[in-house]
Formats: structure tokens, C-alpha cells, sequence
């Protein structure tokens, strides 16, 4: 069943030089205790859509239209700090980001930055919220937890921050955690290490997680489906193996040729995709993906950019290729 | 236009494919921001106002500011006499136009000195990683716990209260504050990769701090000197205010205020124009300084 | 933290060692015999036989090398004995003893005030940003710290005291004397003495809580639930107040100097008071004890906030 369906949601900034549309209609679906991937480079929305969803958007950034139905509400119809959005936000629906260096407030103990969350949610007491915070960060393996309870954030590694920020938002024991690129400031072995303690933390408090990500790799290994965005909208979405093994948007086989993988034999060439990500600005109607598009059509630049067309089971492209269900690609043609 | 990813949300830059915009030149970035605010362009216009009275004040003037008896004594404002006349039947008006010459010389001599003495102390400081650096920022820190107006009314009465000493007096109270922000500045390019470089190949210290370091710290401290002037003009005003300074006949916009004073429930526009005087001077010193600093580098803001 | 509080101790001896340098060797500066520093400009030397003048160099020690007058005059000042004026013919300490408890009396009222209303003031700037509260306070805090304190005097006394009569023109009374009276007299005092300290902590408020809010550690608080009140109070007011703590080092320095204007004005017998008139009556033994005195205060209260900075940020309290 779903736990969260996000549908239709565009969340625009006014900016001097012009409208960006940073997120122009993206729907969602998040089902229980479900791990989903959310790909795409930099500054395609995929931060922005889920930081929307928390009502985390701050001006010149609004939030134009759409739903994000969560246990039969629509989160977008509170108020951005109303009483019931910050009841959702850190307790049902927890996020961590992608700089633990910066995203612990340095003048707060790590110990208390997590209790002040028990104690103002669960209404938990002094007591009761240490207990479950030294618990906690035992669990996610921080070592001597009872001494380090009244650290600063400055006397943490960058992987024992993130490990804090994993403490921080499985505290509540929320329905959903949002994952914003969690491993990217880290060093490789800190990476797997942490993906591996998320992927378990989940389990371990049957919450669903979704997994933000520019690194297909990062996702490869733990996602039950992916979703891949470009340039504000969903390009592709479907099962994780659908979307390694049979990809059909001409950008997701892109990404996934100048991806390296451990599992496959050697000799594969990496292929870069030429070009650069489109300006958000006064975006024409058609494919945006289009100038750097391997398969372009002529028609490409005479239609809009076209809805998602189903590709195989629960697996959807946006691209002029699959409007009949015959057009399937071979990523290896 | 921008070659790298584009966040978005963050910062507003977001990659451009098909066609570059144009990129705003440095020059124009500076105008629009400096002048974008409406306080700046008030302040800049004082500020004109004040220098072309100072500049121009004989021509200005309509009588003899420093000859008594172009009027009664304590005459009310009138068309003959636009603030009326102090106790000596001065002209009030054109004391008023000559106290901005006293208040301009002061206030630009002592500031420029204490900047050259303040930079070069602060950069050899900065520099240096022997004693130099601890024993120039010591000194520092002692000069800065005697209050300006102390130090300025100490030194202007050791040596006496003419108008060189109070420049003198000023220029010792305002050195502190350029050696340390120098001396700052200096610390954090000292680090920067090419002034390593630069080290590396084999040039002296002298030549990295003029070629390397002195371009970088003069930015900030071309603000420091507009906001500076506006304090040194306060601090004469009050040197002044309390009689020190300048000579009798002269006329400074503290010692104005302070010889209306007396005459405040009769006349008080006496007191309220050199007053206000000093005060929009200051002000425009104040906004025009905070406007080239947003322009120059928005960074500095916790700095200056 | 032991670590930077030594740090600190040390530096801020050397900075006294260097205070006490600056004073001595200022006052040597005057112009002609430094018998003048104890004697006064106008004593007539001149007519003195130079027996006279070898008698009166012995008593005052002016005979010793430079250095062992210094190291006197220090031992001196340890021992709290700072000489004697020749205008009052009375003991420095026991003038000070008088002035001073009024000067820090008035000085402590206006730092509080200028402290407490400036990071209100500017705590509601920074959170109304671009809303009214913002667009009132911004100019006035420009205002603020570009009015001269005495003039702001003249025109509290003229529309308060001349004008509308509300309160007493000039003059200071012992709030254990008569506590209303004093308080009636020190409010137009304290205004300008803290008007300053309002307006640039006002300013410094707002411009580091604009810098704060949009930090990651913010959003995370909002991620977390948190309601706007305890963001503000919790997690962006202790470290916007980093910077601020600083500025009030500065604040308690202005205000001094401006008590040496504002005590004219209003005719308050504190030190400020005191060290014009000696300067104008050339009691140069006053004016070196009360210039010593000050630099010394505002170094002991630089000292205490550079540690209470060091409590304020663990950054620094572990390192």
C-alpha cells in the first residue's frame, strides 16, 4: 500500500534573471517499509521536490501546485509552519542532508540536538529522551555513547556526524525517512559503510526510505525502484533491475554508459553525455533532454515534451521512442 | 555561461545551454548594488554636498565667518542672516559653511595617515612569523583600550590644543583598527596558493606583500577608511565640543554647538545646525561606507 | 579551554605591561622640565634656584634613571598610590573613590540597556526582515551610531527638561540618597550613553542573524519539527550571538569616552568630568592615574568577554 503519493507537484523560484521551474509536475509513489532511488545530476530537481514535500521550501522558492498525500492528508494544504506540518515533519517524515559538517547546529551537544526531538514530539522527559538517545546511538555503532552524549558536533568525524543525523531522524520512529545525497561528503569506505547502516536502520524500525542520489551506483544495491529526473520532471521510473538491465530513456542509458560498475566484465568503455544540463529558464516545451540526445527524432523538436508511456511492467519512459509499444531500445545497440 | 553543474534553490546560477547571457561586467555589478539602495544614494549626495561646501566655502559663505558684528549679537534667523547670528553677531550660516572645511581637513588628514601607518604595521605583522606579529598586535590592543576621545583629549593636551595636534591625536586613536583588520586580511592570503607559489620562486617578502598582498587588502580597506571618516569627524566634533582643537576665530561644528548651548531656550537653532551637521555627516560617511562594502565584498560584513 | 584561557591571561599582561609604557612615556612628552607633570604649566620654575629645583627632582624621584622612575611609578600604581593632585591637593585614589562608583553606576545601567534592548531590537529586525519593523529600525540604528552624544544631550535636555519639564536638567543624586531623584536624573544620561551600544549591536544582531538563518543547522531544526519560537531562541540566537559579544567590548570603550561628553553636559561629577577639568586646570597626576585607570578597565572587560566568548562557543572551549 502506499504510504506516500506525491502527484503533480511544481515548485517554481522566482529568480532575477527569470521563473525556474525547478520541479514542474513530478507525482511520486512510496509504498511501506519500501526503498526508493531518486537519480539525477545536480540541479534537477530531485532535491527540491522532497525538500517540498516537508514544506522545507524557503523564497524566493513557492511551491506552484500538486498533492503529497501522506496517511490520507495532503501535506500541501497546511501551512508551510503550521502545528500540523511540524507534527509531520522529524516525528512521521525525518530528512538527513548532505553536509553533516554543516547541518549540526556547532553550539548544541549531539546528545541534546537529539533529545530535544524525543522529548518535543514523544513528549518524552529528560530522563526517558538520554535513555533512548544513548540507545540509539549505540545502535547506529557510535562508540563509548554515554561519554559522547555531550560532545559538540566539531569534535565528531564527518561519518560520526551522519551517523548523529541517522540517530536524529530514526528518533521518532518516523513512517518515512528522506535521505538527501547522505553519503556524498564522505570517503568511499565511510560511504558503503553508512548506506549499509541506513539500509538497516530502515528494516530494523520498518520505515520506507527514499534515497536521493546523483550516483547510480549509491542506489544500484539497496533500491526496490528508481526514479530518474532531468531537468524537473521524471524521465524514467520503475523496478531497480528493470531500470539497470533495460533502461529506455535515451538519458538513463546514458547516465548508466558513463556509470562504472563492479559487477560486470571488464573492457566496457565509459561514455560521457556530451552537452550540458538546460537551463531552467524559459525552457522551450519540447524534450529538454533533446540537445544532448543520442536518438533524437526530427519530431523531437516539434512536440512537447511527451507524457510517460509505459515501457514494460510498473516501468515508464518519457520519451517519443516508446509511443508505441513496439519502440523498446537495447541500451547496447 | 557557467561550466559547472547548477544547483538550484541555492544560488540562482543555473547552467545555460543553448545561449550564454551576457556577463554582468564587475563594474556594473558594483553600481547596481551600491546604488540599488536608496540610503546609499542619499548618503552619496550629503556627502558631495559637504565636500563642495568644504571646497568651496569662501565663495559659498555670504559674510565673513570669522568677523563680529555682521549682525546683532544672537539675531533670530531671518532672510538676512538664514540661522541667525552667535553671541558675537557672527553669521551663523557661514560659520556653519566653514566648520565643514575644519571637519573635512581633519577628518581626511588623520584618516589617511593612520591607514598608511595602520596598513603597513598590520601587513609587516601579518607577514611575519617572528616576535613582530605579537608585539604589534600587543601594542594594538593597548592603544585600543584607551577610548579615542581619551587618547585624542590626553594627546591634545600634552602637546597642546591646536588643530595639527588634534589631527595627530585622531591618527594615534585610529591606527588600531587598520593594523588589525591588515594585519587579518594579511594572515588569510598569506595562505592562499599563489602567494606560496610565489615564495617558492624565490621572491622576497617585500615584493610578495606589494605584488600579492596589498591588492588584496585594499578593498576592505577603502571601506574601513569611509567608515572611519565618519568617526574621526565625530571624535573632532567632540574634541571640539569640549574646547580643543581649534583657535578661537575659527569655526569647527562641535565647538558650535557647544557656544550655542548656553544660548539653547532664546536660540537654540544655534546649537540644533552644527549639530545636525555633524550628525548627516556622519550618517552619509556611515551609509556610504556600508554600501561600498556590500558592493566590494558582502563577505566582510562580520569583518568591518 | 585551559589552554585559551592562559593564552588569553598572557596576552592580556603584556597588553597591561604595554598600557602602563604608553601612559608613563605619554606624560613625558610634555613640552619642557617633567618636574611640570607634578608641579603644573603654570608653576614658574624659572624663578626657582637651581637648588630648589635638584630638591624638588629628589621628592618626586625625577633624579633616578628613566626606567627605575617607570618601575616606581608602577609599584606605585600596585599599591594603588597614584600620587597627589596639585588642583584639589587631595590623594588620586580618594578622588576617584568619589567619581568613579557614579561614572560605573551609570555605565553599568547603559551597557545593560544598550545589551539587552540592541539584541531585542535586532532579533525582531532580523526575523520581520523587509517587513515594518525592519524599515523603522534599520534607519534608526544609522541614526544611532552617527548622533554625537552630546549633542543628543543638548536636545534631550532642551525638549525634556527646558521644554516640557518632565525632568531635571543636570545634576547627579546617590540613589541611596534619594532614589527617585536620582532615577528622574540619570534617565536623559543614560539615553546617550547608550545610544551607541543600542544602535551597532541592533545592527550587529541583524546582520549575523541573517547570516545564521540560512544555515544547514537551521533547516535541520525545521526538519525536525521545531517550532519557529525555539529555532530562534535555541538554535540561531546563541550563535548569532557569537559576534555580538565582541561588539559589546567595543560598546563598554565608546561609552566610556562618550562619559567624558555626557558627564559635561549633564554636569555629573564622574571621572569623565573630572578628567577635563584636570586637563584644563593641567593636574597632569589626575590625568595620568584616571587615563591608566580606564585603559585597565576596558582591558579587564575585553578579558572577560574573550572568555565568555571561549564558554559561548564550544569551537573554542575544547580546542
Amino acid at each position: 500500500m502506499a504510504l506516500l503519493r506525491v502527484e503533480d507537484l511544481k515548485t517554481y523560484f522566482q529568480t532575477d534573471a527569470g521563473l525556474v521551474k525547478a520541479v514542474d509536475g513530478v507525482s511520486f509513489t512510496v509504498n511501506e517499509q519500501e526503498i526508493v532511488g531518486v537519480v539525477g545530476e545536480s540541479g534537477c530537481g530531485k532535491s527540491v521536490s522532497w525538500l517540498s514535500v516537508m514544506s522545507l521550501i524557503n523564497p524566493p522558492g513557492k511551491i506552484m501546485g500538486g498533492k503529497v498525500l501522506f496517511e490520507g492528508k495532503n501535506l500541501l494544504e497546511y501551512t508551510r509552519h503550521s502545528p500540523e506540518m511540524r507534527a509531520v515533519r522529524g516525528a512521521k517524515i525525518s530528512m538527513i542532508f548532505q553536509e553533516p559538517m554543516t547541518s549540526l547546529n556547532p553550539v548544541l551537544t549531539v546528545g541534546e540536538q537529539v533529545s530535544e526531538m524525543l522529548r518535543w514530539h514523544l513528549k518524552m522527559n529528560d530522563k526517558e529522551a538520554k535513555e533512548r538517545t544513548l540507545y540509539l546511538m549505540n545502535l547506529v555503532g557510535i562508540p563509548d555513547a554515554k561519554n559522547r552524549y555531550d560532545d559538540y558536533p566539531h569534535q565528531f568525524s564527518g561519518g560520526m556526524r551522519q551517523r548523529m543525523m541517522i540517530v536524529m531522524a530514526m528518533s521518532c520512529n518516523p513512517r518515512l525517512v528522506i535521505a538527501d545525497e547522505p553519503t556524498t561528503a564522505l570517503d568511499v569506505t565511510t560511504q558503503a559503510q553508512l548506506l549499509e547502516l541506513l539500509n538497516e536502520m530502515v528494516k530494523e524500525f520498518q520505515s520506507s526510505l527514499v534515497l536521493i542520489t546523483h550516483n547510480l551506483g549509491v542506489v544500484a544495491r539497496y533500491a526496490h525502484r528508481i526514479y530518474v529526473m532531468y531537468a524537473g520532471r521524471v524521465v524514467e521510473e520503475g523496478k531497480a533491475e528493470d531500470i539497470f538491465e533495460r533502461p529506455q530513456h535515451p538519458y538513463t542509458i546514458g547516465l548508466l554508459k558513463c556509470t562504472p560498475r563492479l559487477d560486470e566484465e571488464e573492457g566496457r568503455e565509459l561514455e560521457p553525455i556530451t552537452g550540458l544540463p538546460p537551463n531552467l529558464i524559459n525552457m522551450p516545451p519540447t524534450c529538454a533532454f533533446l540537445p544532448r540526445c543520442k536518438y533524437r527524432k526530427e519530431r523531437c523538436a516539434e512536440e512537447p515534451w511527451p507524457p510517460l508511456f509505459p515501457v514494460g511492467p510498473d516501468h515508464y519512459a518519457r520519451c517519443l521512442l516508446h509511443e508505441n509499444a513496439e519502440g523498446r531500445v537495447n541500451m547496447n545497440d | 555561461m557557467s561550466d559547472g553543474p547548477a544547483v538550484i534553490g541555492k544560488a540562482a546560477t543555473v547552467a545555460n545551454f543553448q545561449e550564454a547571457p551576457p556577463r554582468i561586467s564587475e563594474w556594473k555589478r558594483f553600481r547596481r548594488v551600491f546604488f540599488g539602495r536608496g540610503m546609499v544614494v542619499v548618503g552619496s549626495l550629503i556627502l558631495l554636498c559637504v565636500f563642495l561646501t568644504a571646497i568651496f566655502a569662501p565663495w559659498l559663505a555670504p559674510y565673513d565667518p570669522y568677523k563680529p558684528g555682521v549682525g546683532n549679537p544672537l539675531e533670530k534667523p531671518s532672510k538676512r542672516h538664514l540661522l541667525g547670528t552667535d553671541n558675537l553677531g557672527r553669521d551663523q550660516l557661514s560659520r556653519l559653511i566653514f566648520g565643514a572645511r575644519t571637519a573635512i581637513l581633519v577628518g581626511f588628514v588623520s584618516v589617511i595617515i593612520a591607514a598608511v601607518i595602520g596598513i603597513t604595521l598590520g601587513i609587516a605583522a601579518g607577514y611575519s612569523r617572528g616576535p613582530a606579529n605579537p608585539l604589534i598586535m600587543r601594542l594594538m590592543d593597548a592603544l585600543m583600550c584607551f577610548p579615542n576621545i581619551l587618547l585624542a583629549l590626553v594627546i591634545a593636551a600634552i602637546l597642546g590644543g591646536s588643530i595639527v595636534n588634534v589631527i595627530v591625536a585622531l591618527t594615534v586613536a585610529l591606527i588600531p583598527t587598520y593594523a588589525r583588520v591588515a594585519c587579518g586580511l594579511t594572515l588569510s592570503v598569506r595562505e592562499y596558493d599563489y602567494v606560496l607559489a610565489s615564495r617558492l620562486m624565490g621572491f622576497g617578502n617585500f615584493y610578495i606583500m606589494f605584488r600579492h598582498v596589498l591588492p588584496n587588502v585594499f578593498p576592505p580597506i577603502m571601506v574601513l577608511v569611509t567608515l572611519q571618516l565618519g568617526a574621526a569627524i565625530l571624535a573632532e566634533a567632540g574634541l571640539s565640543f569640549l574646547g580643543i582643537g581649534i583657535e578661537p576665530p575659527g569655526a569647527a561644528w562641535g565647538a558650535m554647538v557647544s557656544d550655542g548651548y548656553q544660548y539653547m531656550m532664546s536660540n537654540p537653532v544655534l546649537s540644533l545646525a552644527p549639530g545636525l551637521a555633524i550628525m548627516l555627516t556622519g550618517f552619509a560617511f556611515n551609509m556610504v561606507g556600508d554600501g561600498l562594502r556590500d558592493a566590494v565584498d558582502p563577505r566582510l560584513r562580520g569583518l568591518l | 579551554m585551559t589552554k585559551y584561557i592562559g593564552q588569553r591571561l598572557v596576552q592580556a599582561l603584556l597588553t597591561l605591561i604595554l598600557i602602563t609604557l604608553i601612559v608613563f612615556f605619554m606624560m613625558r612628552l610634555l613640552p619642557g622640565d617633567p618636574l611640570l607633570i607634578y608641579l603644573g604649566q603654570r608653576a614658574e620654575l624659572h624663578d626657582m634656584t637651581d637648588e630648589a629645583l635638584e630638591e624638588l627632582r629628589k621628592e618626586f624621584g625625577l633624579d633616578k634613571p628613566i626606567m627605575v622612575q617607570y618601575v616606581n611609578w608602577v609599584a606605585g600604581a600596585l599599591r594603588l598610590d597614584l600620587g597627589t593632585s596639585i588642583f584639589y591637593r587631595e590623594d588620586v585614589g580618594t578622588l576617584m573613590k568619589e567619581r568613579f562608583p557614579i561614572t560605573l553606576y551609570l555605565g553599568c545601567i547603559a551597557m545593560a540597556v544598550s545589551t539587552t534592548a540592541g539584541i531585542l531590537i535586532g532579533l525582531l529586525a532580523a526575523v520581520r526582515r523587509g517587513a515594518w519593523p525592519d524599515k523603522i529600525i534599520s534607519p534608526l540604528t544609522y541614526i544611532g551610531v552617527t548622533i554625537p552624544a552630546f549633542w543628543l544631550g543638548i536636545i534631550l535636555i532642551y525638549v525634556f527638561a527646558q521644554k516640557l519639564g518632565w525632568l531635571p536638567v543636570s545634576g547627579f543624586t546617590s540613589p541611596f540618597k534619594d532614589f527617585v531623584q536620582s532615577t528622574r536624573q540619570i534617565i536623559l544620561p543614560v539615553i546617550c550613553l547608550s545610544a551607541f551600544g543600542v544602535a551597532s549591536t541592533a545592527r550587529q544582531m541583524r546582520s549575523s542573524m541573517l547570516e545564521v538563518l540560512p544555515q544547514d543547522y537551521i533547516r535541520t531544526a525545521w526538519a525536525k519539527g521545531l517550532s519557529e519560537r525555539v529555532i530562534i531562541i535555541k538554535h540561531a540566537l546563541k550563535n548569532s550571538l557569537i559576534p555580538v559579544i565582541t561588539l559589546i567590548g567595543v560598546g563598554f570603550r565608546v561609552m566610556i569616552g562618550g562619559s567624558v561628553l555626557v558627564e559635561t553636559v549633564f554636569a555629573i561629577p564622574g571621572v569623565g568630568r573630572l578628567m577635563v577639568s584636570s586637563i584644563f586646570s593641567q593636574d597632569y597626576v589626575v590625568v595620568q592615574a584616571l587615563t591608566l585607570v580606564i585603559a585597565v578597565l576596558v582591558l579587564l572587560i575585553n578579558l572577560v568577554i574573550d572568555l565568555f566568548y571561549g564558554w559561548l562557543d564550544p569551537r573554542i572551549r575544547y580546542n
